[in-house]
């Protein structure tokens, strides 16, 4: 950069900031519409809106501009169009209520729409009746915070994504809550971004999904009574960190899937009744790390290709099925969890059981190869056999064998 | 056919058996609901008990009320009496104070913790229900073994065999059979072998009606979508109730071709 540009930089940031003007938008003021206002304002302009409903279909935001709505503030989509489409770097929305985006099958109509913008920040919105309620795409640095999404979808093709985030850097996520949406969450080529404490519940699909996302971290969220939990596909480097994930409980429901993951981590989360606790699919050099598992139906179910995973120091309570693995267990390692069902013995007090425990019942490798034999669950002949089989295994892996169970949760 | 049931009736209600099967409901009914205050767990988990031993208890009491009582029947044949209302009569007594000892048994506490503020009464009466069917099938089974065999010993160890291979054998032929048989499709396979035995049914139905169900998957969803409709339902108490009238025929049928 020479010298001369750094000079026209500088002077560009004094003027800025010398004409950053506030000004109030209200029905009786001079600006009294949203498109009005922001056709007037200057770059760096703050515009206040007072309480009221401003009708806005389709409103374009191509120069940095901060909106801040009073409580009560609405911005009406008219069930039109976009309601606010963002264009611009440097674009703050905060404190707005957004009905009523247009819907269709054809564009992505959104409540806010940001495209090709940077360090944008949406603060403290609540979005209801919309088709997608936030919509990201291309954009970097920008954080999305406090935010509420509430759609009433019952099918998947009746609602889009609460928040989609498509070809993203460096977002940060965080204290959003979303319901009756498709995806409560969706990230898409995104990288670099943070969710944190997020509340994502009651969505059709996924509460939180990833695709082609890499470097990623989610931390605190809470993901309830989803279609599905959180499914992360074909993602490397993703933490999941401290999250829960409770009641997501259907036929084809599961807490997190993890489809050809390389080299994450599940650190300290809670899995509480799920259908399927974690379904890991092709995934390789996952840590599952001092989580707990309570009350799902399975708490783990492996299928397929999973190579060099370990699971240690995790907690498995009373779920109807531990373990269920469909293929060879490869170099993946279970050791050192602690079982609510083991009834084995600690003669030296050290903590540590001192037979094996074989987290895989013979019911549950029998349910796994052929799945109709599942309707014989809870019979007293199933209970007869998975007795037999733990006295002296037979049938089920050999090599699937936590070496040292706890004595005691870890948590 | 009313005086003789009210006979063996009575007669059964004075005798310290119903009492203590009564009282083992109670407890295990207390206990449980003490143990975990949420009365869908204790359904499931009475779901359990009840599938495996109401056959139980219904096969031994049945075989050996009527061996006992061979001398009192052998005196009312003598008497101006249709064989049929004799043995139906018996029947009926011991069926109706064993299925009222476990809905008396279980009802009591279950309402002491207060069934009729929960979602879960349906689901309790089915269990119920099935538990009373469950009853009368088996005690017909033994009373038929029974009039089949005059040897005690002999009809005593097919009644445990006949409840043995309901509850646990049939169980282990249908599993068998869908592991030599699984390049196949066996959704219908299944839920046909699952009507064929009342104990099955009975755990099915009840199971399709608690949170678990989730867990059979598409199986499971098949199942669901059979039996969650009224259509399912009624079938299957429809052939809960065949399994009742089936020994019920063969029971009058041999007991008026029978020698005493």
């Amino acid at each position: 950069m020479n010298q001369k540009s750094i000079i026209l930089l500088l002077f560009a940031l004094c003027s800025h900031l010398a004409w950053a003007n506030t000004y109030k938008v209200c029905a009786s003021c001079d600006l009294s519409t949203v498109e009005a206002a922001v056709a007037f304002a200057a770059p760096g302009d703050t515009l206040i809106f007072e309480p009221g409903i401003y009708p806005s279909p389709g409103t374009e935001i191509k120069k940095p501009l901060t909106l801040i709505g009073k409580e009560g503030t609405v911005l009406d989509g008219q069930k039109q169009d976009y309601i606010l489409k963002i264009l611009s770097d440097d674009v703050t929305i905060s404190g707005f209520e957004l009905l009523n985006s247009g819907r269709s099958y054809t564009k992505d109509y959104a409540a806010i729409y940001i495209h090709r913008a940077e360090r944008f920040s949406i603060i403290d919105n609540e979005i209801r009746d919309s088709f997608f309620g936030i919509l990201v795409e291309k954009s970097n640095h920008g954080s999305i915070i406090n935010n509420k999404v509430f759609g009433e979808a019952t099918r998947e093709d009746q609602s889009g994504n609460g928040v989609h985030l498509w070809d993203c850097d460096s977002v940060h996520i965080a204290h959003n809550e979303v319901k009756g949406m498709r995806d409560g969450i969706y990230l898409e080529f995104v990288d670099g971004s943070t969710l944190l404490n997020n509340y994502s519940h009651h969505n059709v699909r996924y509460g939180l999904h990833f695709m082609f996302s890499n470097h990623d971290e989610y931390r605190q969220n809470t993901f309830e009574s989803n279609g599905a939990g959180v499914a992360v596909m074909f993602s490397k480097w993703i933490k999941m960190i401290e999250n829960t994930f409770v009641q997501n409980w259907g036929s084809a429901s599961y807490g997190l899937l993890l489809k050809e993951i390389y080299d994450g981590e599940v650190l300290n989360n809670k899995f509480d009744r799920n259908t399927i606790a974690v379904y890991v699919d092709g995934s390789s050099r996952v840590n599952y790390f001092n989580n707990l598992f309570r009350q799902n139906g399975w708490a783990i179910k492996v299928s397929g290709g999973c190579y060099t995973n370990s699971f240690s120091e995790n907690d498995f309570e009373g779920n109807s099925f531990g373990i269920s693995y469909n293929s060879n267990l490869n170099d993946n390692i279970f050791n050192g969890n602690y079982w609510s069902d083991y009834s084995g013995y600690d003669l030296d007090k050290d903590g540590v059981g001192d037979v094996p425990y074989r987290p895989v019942k013979l019911f549950s490798y029998i349910a796994n190869k052929t799945p109709e034999a599942i309707i014989l669950m809870r019979s007293l002949f199933v209970d007869i056999i998975n007795f037999s089989e733990k006295v002296s295994p037979v049938f089920t892996p050999d090599a699937l064998v936590d070496n040292s169970p706890s004595m005691h949760p870890f948590r | 056919m009313i005086k003789i049931f009210k006979y063996s009736f009575s007669d059964l209600m004075r005798s310290r058996w119903s009492f203590i099967y009564l009282a083992f409901y109670l407890v295990l009914g207390f206990v449980l609901l003490f143990l975990n205050n949420d009365l869908s767990k204790a359904v499931i988990t009475l779901m359990n008990v009840i599938v495996v031993l109401t056959p139980m208890i219904g096969t031994i009491f049945g075989i050996m009320y009527f061996y006992n009582s061979r001398e009192f029947t052998e005196l009312l044949l003598a008497q101006p009496v249709r064989r049929s209302t004799i043995f139906l009569g018996q029947y009926l007594g011991i069926s109706i104070s064993l299925t009222l000892s476990l809905v008396l048994g279980l009802g009591i506490p279950f309402l002491a913790y207060g069934l009729f503020q929960s979602g879960e009464i349906a689901n309790f009466l089915l269990l119920l229900i099935s538990g009373a069917f469950l009853t009368f099938i088996f005690v017909a089974l033994s009373i038929c073994i029974a009039l089949f065999n005059s040897n005690k010993i002999k009809g005593f160890g097919y009644a445990i065999l006949m409840w043995l291979f309901f509850a646990v054998i049939y169980d282990g032929i249908i599993l068998l059979s869908m592991m030599i048989f699984q390049d196949y499709p066996l959704d219908n396979f299944a839920l046909v072998a699952s009507f064929l035995n009342p104990i099955d049914l009975s755990r099915i139905l009840v199971l399709l009606k608690l949170d678990i169900s989730a867990l059979l998957g598409y199986t499971g969803a098949l199942f669901q979508r059979f039996f969650g409709t009224s259509l399912g339902l009624s079938v299957s108490l429809g052939l809960m109730l065949l399994w009742v009238i089936m020994p019920g025929v063969l029971m009058v049928r041999k007991s008026s071709k029978n020698d005493f």
